[in-house]
């Protein structure tokens, strides 16, 4: 098998935003963060991406703002660099290299030219002890520079950035690691270790989570694993430490910040409430609840006019001094595990996978931007540890997007499992999905399979459950009743009692396979009939795929003991198999072809291949380290015109999959990255202005004014005859108002002249072509 | 910031008849008018002119009413003997009868001697109708004949002597003069055409026929006959299309709505059933106090005419569109609703500018508890009198899911916990709330065992519970052992599939809530 190399695996979108803290700039008009392996910059007020800075090869662990600049940035990443931004511009403008992993960074305004980094102590990856070292910035005007110069200042820190903090203007740096506090003064290069007596006996758990010190007066606040906020004042001796507590949370306090000022203390946790404190009243508090999600980070503009909190669902709120929330950067929500497959809403062509709890999200894979997310549970979500929620666990679109099933479910401790299976149809006029029908307990144990049949004319949900059954639901019309059509159950099937384990509809609906362990049985929807089965024991069918178009005939399934099988169903017999570990096979809607990912020691590897031609079409080795669970084939907005033969199967859809680490990766061909430079070639345009879709309309046509204007200013260019717009605009704005004629004789004049011939407009494309 | 999602109340499918267009539409008659006659009403027919009354045949008389009065407004009572089938002209000018006597007499509407009468049956005549063509009678006869008659000079045209008993009804074509139909007691249906001396058409209708009834296409006839509905194709040879059995006792009367898509049959088992006429399925039906024996509907259905054995003849109006409302004369309770909705549906015109105020969100009380992790105080408020039991279920439910549902039912002196068992007894047998409620009085079991015996009201309250739950048991177990001999039976009646195991229990409710129960 031959690899290809025109085909590359690429990040393309998706990546986590709140991995660390944002920052937000000190005119409170962007925020940034760090995101995978670039960092992104957005508008604080319109929600909007306005760069990327790329750049970093690694995971970025790390952004803070220049204090000797503050249009600068400086930025850590795990491939052991920092880089300095110019985030207005997006322009990377000098790399350090450190060459160690490093995993977060400080700054101090009272260090110039100083970093603090936190690297591993014994200088390897997989070391647990980390140190703070001061990394000395070489003034040099190249472009990257090896650091040489790295002094330890604090041993033993905790990797959490949340854990150490700057304080009084960076006189001195507290770190907190277990139960210990550590204060390190920079004038008496002096530290002094606090620590805490273990609560362990006592079921406590008072280990220090976070940290933050007061700007202004000595003062440290950190925050415990037992919920409680301390308050340490006095420590710049040994013995005559004091503290104060404070008690809100509930479950361990996650971050802590003061306002600049130092008047607030901000603190979050799992209960999701951010809570503002007035320090030396702290009886006075303000809280801002339901946030959606466990704050992870909080981040206050220099100014204290901004805060913001990431959350656990890749999410970063936006909120006024005044606790109000103003602005919500949504990421794609990624859990521990996809619980439903990916799926694409064949109406907006988003993808779509379970978001927050009891959520789905709906994520456009163009814009990189969460379109909206459908509450599916509509219970209200207890942020709390130890408490059974609700999950979605399934979802399935039909072929048009008018219905979407749903099963979610709650397994308690000791009770049994309670599901639901809800059937939600397309509301045109409100643009989203409206709750149908509810069934409660529809099996009666774990659903594992659940598809709608693709045949128009009927619409028919089958779903199969571990209790031994599968179940079709029909829509029921009650055209002669007063309520609306509703779902109901039209037949239960099993065979010889197996478990049930996947379905799939042919591509016309007029067959249905299930997976019942070892045994493939094939029905006829329409009259519910055993067909035939098929059977290439041993090893139960693990996933169980229909040809499509002109491969219709074959019916493809992937067994667990390392099978992957084609059966002909007119023949009713095997037509080929291969000793393969399919973890996962994928049709493309699209055309014939299938994707099989197949595990092998440790790494995935992929092969595309049309089931009736025995050579795969493009095979991928090694492609990421671990399994793939999930994928999905997502159709093009732009069909690509590639003509070799290897990348061809990318044509009309693009292939996404879930790596372990839950980074959504997708394939790449040339024709495709040559036309992303280009179309981003074009987008550069003024940089000062976020670029909004409202600048996007007017600022070009402004641009294209400009133009106009230097042409009409420059006498020595040998132009074409001043464009008639120009001087209609001039003589509007120049001529006194009092003699002007009638706004309304007016207007369609001015308008006439905002449009511009076809043949002076291609000469002024050209000139703004070629500058 | 998202706001407060309330507790969501689960909404258990209702059981029983489900309220179609057809129920509505039957439904929307007033309280019917009951007139006492001197005898059993045997025939029910409304006049085709526009005030539409109606005659109606009971005993030796024949009264017409009028649309609206429960006073007839004309009597024909010129009859030796019982007087049947009181039929009008479709000009609504003459009004022919049948007899006892034999002797079948036409009126004028507005006179009140018999202008012709048709003398040449022996025996009682219970069938007489007129022609299309308006110039000619049927009559048929228990003499087992059938006559046709020339109105003008009360001549007697054809005889048809083809039934072997009693000829009970008949129907004339209402677009044919010469075609007619007869149904007797020898249980068939004739189809007679007066050019040719003998029926062109037989069906047999295995019971003896009490009424017959052409579809306005006339491509369809119905009849009725022990407790059978039978529908034939008449232009097929008179092949039988369907055969309702919807009743349990002699169908006596049929009829058709307004429009000719619904077919009522009336039944001396008190029902009258309404019937789709395109799928022949049971949409509608009526109670009556005593057997049916004629039934008519007014054009356009604007009442409903049943005459019954008892002689009383019921009266249906349809209900017009002001009295939907419902009473009008009374005076309005202040505020009025409209006060409330004032601007709702207003639409912003071009350039006005758009305030947006949000609208304030109404939490029960309970929800306002919760919100507030209030648990012992939401249960309180769930449990307070007159709440339903899905509401205070749907409260145990969710105070389960967060996991305080312990927390709730702890701490509760001798009242409030009386207050609680309560409730478990009065809806912990519900297959509804058992899965929800067996775990909370296991819990409250756990939790109090200590004091038992220090209340005792709470005691008796207990034991109360207690036999409950056995008694359930046994209930359980006895109904499981009656779905083992079922599913035998269906096991052995079920035609051997080799592969396939059908199933038709879609919903059924979980029978082993109580196994596990101490």
């Amino acid at each position: 098998m031959v690899e290809h190399t025109g085909i590359r695996v690429v990040h393309r979108g998706g990546s986590k935003i709140n991995f660390r803290e944002p920052v937000i700039t000190s005119d409170s008009r962007f925020l940034l963060c760090g995101s995978g392996e670039s960092v992104k910059v957005y508008s604080t007020s319109t929600e909007e991406c306005v760069h990327d800075l790329q750049g970093h090869t690694d995971l970025v662990t790390g952004v803070v703002l220049n204090p000797s600049n503050h249009l600068q940035a400086y930025s850590c990443s795990a491939d052991g660099t920092v880089r300095l931004w110019d985030f207005t511009d997006g322009i990377l403008i000098k790399t350090f290299i450190i060459r160690y992993h490093i995993f977060s960074i400080h700054v101090s305004e009272k260090h110039v030219g100083v970093l603090f980094v936190v690297v591993p102590m014994a200088n390897e990856k997989g070391s647990e002890l980390f140190q703070l070292v001061a990394v000395h910035l070489p003034r040099s005007g190249d472009p990257e520079v090896e650091v040489g110069e790295l002094s330890a200042v604090l041993c033993d820190v905790s990797p959490n950035p949340g854990a150490v903090s700057f304080g009084t203007g960076g006189e001195y740096i507290a770190a907190a690691k277990g139960l210990q506090l550590e204060v390190f003064f920079f004038k008496k290069q002096k530290s002094y270790r606090f620590s805490l007596k273990s609560g362990m006996n006592k079921g406590i758990n008072n280990s220090f989570t976070c940290i933050s010190c007061h700007p202004k007066e000595d003062c440290i606040a950190t925050g415990h694993a037992d919920g409680k906020i301390r308050l340490w004042r006095n420590f710049n001796q040994k013995k005559e430490y004091t503290y104060s507590t404070l008690h809100w949370h509930h479950n361990a306090v996650n971050t802590l910040r003061f306002t600049p000022e130092g008047t607030n203390l901000l603190s979050g946790g799992i209960e999701s409430v951010l809570v503002q404190w007035r320090y030396t009243q702290e009886n006075q508090k303000d809280f801002l609840p339901r946030l959606g999600a466990a704050i992870t980070h909080i981040a206050v503009s220099p100014d204290g006019s901004l805060f913001c909190t990431s959350h656990a669902d890749n999410k970063i709120t936006i909120i006024l001094s005044s606790v109000k929330v103003s602005a919500i950067i949504q990421g794609l929500v990624k859990d521990d595990c996809v619980r439903t497959d990916l799926m694409i809403d064949p109406r907006s062509k988003a993808l779509v996978l379970n978001g927050k709890p009891g959520h789905l999200q709906f994520y456009s894979l163009h814009r990189d931007k969460q379109l909206y997310n459908l509450d599916i549970v509509q219970q209200e979500y207890i942020h709390e540890q130890g408490v059974d929620q609700f999950q979605v666990v399934k979802a399935a679109f039909d072929t048009h997007g008018d219905w979407l099933a749903t099963v979610e479910e709650r397994r308690q401790k000791s009770s049994e499992l309670e599901i639901n299976l809800k059937l939600w149809s397309y509301d045109e006029q409100t643009q989203s999905f409206v709750l149908n029908t509810t069934v409660t307990a529809p099996h009666e144990d774990q659903i594992t399979a659940m598809c709608f049949s693709p045949s128009p004319e009927t619409t028919l949900l089958v779903t199969t459950s571990l209790d031994g059954h599968f179940k079709a639901w029909l829509l029921a019309d009650h055209s002669d009743t007063e309520e609306s059509a509703s779902w109901s159950c039209d037949f239960v099937g099993g065979y010889h009692l197996l478990k049930p384990g996947c379905c799939c509809f042919s591509a016309d609906g007029s067959l249905l396979a299930f997976g019942f362990q070892e045994v493939v049985t094939v029905w006829s929807p329409t009259s519910w009939e055993l067909l035939t089965t098929l059977s290439q024991p041993p090893g139960a069918v693990r996933d169980l795929c229909f040809g499509r178009l002109s491969c219709s005939k074959y019916l493809l399934g992937t067994s667990t003991k390392n099978q992957l099988c084609c059966w002909n169903l007119l023949t009713c017999s095997l037509e080929w198999n291969t000793p393969m570990d399919v973890s996962l096979l994928q049709a493309d809607p699209f055309s014939e072809n299938m994707a099989a990912f197949c595990s092998q020691s440790g790494s995935t590897d992929l092969f595309v291949f049309k089931p009736s031609e025995p050579r795969p079409l493009f095979s991928k080795k090694a492609l990421c380290t671990g399994k793939v669970e999930r994928a999905i084939f997502a159709p093009r907005d732009q069909m690509l015109e590639s003509s070799e033969e290897y990348s061809q199967w990318l044509n009309r859809s693009q292939l996404y999959f879930l790596t372990q680490h839950m980074d959504l990766m997708t394939f790449s061909t040339k024709t495709e990255e040559d036309r992303l430079l280009a179309s981003s070639k074009q987008l550069m345009v003024d940089d000062s202005v976020a670029i909004t879709p409202f600048y996007l309309l007017l600022g070009r046509h402004k641009q294209q004014q400009q133009e106009k204007q230097e042409l009409l200013t420059n006498p020595l260019a040998e132009r074409t005859p001043l464009p008639q717009g120009s001087i209609a605009i001039k003589e509007l704005l120049d001529t006194p108002a009092h003699v002007l004629p009638s706004a309304s004789f007016l207007c369609s004049m001015f308008v006439r002249s905002l449009l511009v011939s076809s043949s002076s407009r291609s000469k002024l494309e050209d000139n703004v072509c070629t500058p | 910031m998202a706001s407060f999602k309330p507790t969501k109340i689960q909404i258990y499918p209702q059981l029983g008849a489900k309220v179609t267009q057809d129920t509505l539409y039957w439904k929307n008659y007033k309280a019917p008018v009951q007139v006492k006659e001197f005898g059993a009403i045997t025939n029910i027919d409304f006049s085709p002119l526009a005030p539409h009354n109606y005659a109606v045949t009971a005993s030796t008389r024949i009264h017409i009413y009028g649309p609206f009065s429960q006073e007839p407004v004309k009597t024909f009572t010129r009859f030796k003997d019982t007087a049947y089938s009181g039929r009008f002209r479709s000009d609504g000018q003459l009004l022919v009868a049948g007899c006892e006597d034999s002797v079948v007499r036409l009126f004028d509407v507005s006179g009140k001697v018999a202008l012709r009468m048709f003398k040449g049956h022996t025996k009682a005549v219970h069938v007489a109708d007129f022609t299309s063509d308006c110039y000619h009678i049927l009559t048929c006869s228990d003499d087992y004949t059938c006559c046709l008659w020339d109105i003008p000079n009360s001549t007697e045209l054809t005889k048809y002597k083809e039934h072997s008993d009693y000829i009970r009804c008949g129907a004339t074509s209402k677009l044919n003069k010469d075609l007619f139909v007869t149904g007797s007691y020898d249980h068939t249906l004739k189809m007679f055409d007066a050019r040719v001396q003998k029926s062109v058409m037989t069906m047999d209708h295995n019971h003896p026929v009490e009424s017959v009834l052409f579809y306005p296409s006339e491509g369809l006839l119905v009849s009725a006959g022990g407790r059978y509905v039978k529908v034939w194709d008449l232009l097929k040879r008179g092949q039988p299309l369907v055969s309702l059995k919807n009743h349990h006792k002699t169908v006596t009367c049929l009829c058709l709505s307004g429009n000719g898509q619904r077919l009522l049959s009336a039944s001396l088992d008190r029902h009258v059933k309404v019937y789709n006429t395109t799928n022949y399925k049971v949409v509608h039906s009526f109670d009556y106090t005593a057997s049916i024996l004629s039934l008519a509907l007014a054009p356009e259905d604007e009442s409903v005419v049943v005459g019954m054995t008892n002689g009383i003849l019921s009266i249906k109006h349809r209900k017009t569109s002001e009295e939907k409302q419902g009473p009008t004369g009374q005076p309005r309770r202040q505020p009025v609703f409209r006060v409330f909705v004032k601007g709702r549906n207003c639409v912003p015109k071009q350039d006005d500018f758009l305030v947006s105020k949000s609208a304030k969100s109404h939490l029960a009380k309970y929800d306002k508890q919760l919100k507030r992790f209030n648990v012992s105080k939401a249960l309180d408020t769930a449990l307070e009198k007159n709440r339903k039991p899905e509401i205070t279920v749907a409260v145990i439910k969710e105070l389960d899911r967060r996991g305080t549902l312990k927390n709730a039912l702890a701490g509760r002196d001798e009242q409030n916990l009386s207050q609680l068992v309560n409730f478990l007894i009065g809806n912990v047998v519900d297959p509804r709330f058992a899965p929800v409620l067996v775990t909370a009085t296991e819990m409250i079991l756990d939790i109090y065992k200590a004091v038992v015996g220090q209340s005792s009201v709470v005691d008796r309250q207990l034991v109360r519970l207690q036999e409950l739950v056995e008694r359930e048991i046994d209930y359980q177990q006895d109904l499981l052992e009656v779905l083992g001999m079922l599913d035998t039976l269906f096991a052995s009646t079920l035609p051997r599939k080799e592969e396939v195991c059908r199933e038709h229990a879609p919903v059924s409710y979980e029978i082993s809530y109580f196994r596990g129960y101490p």
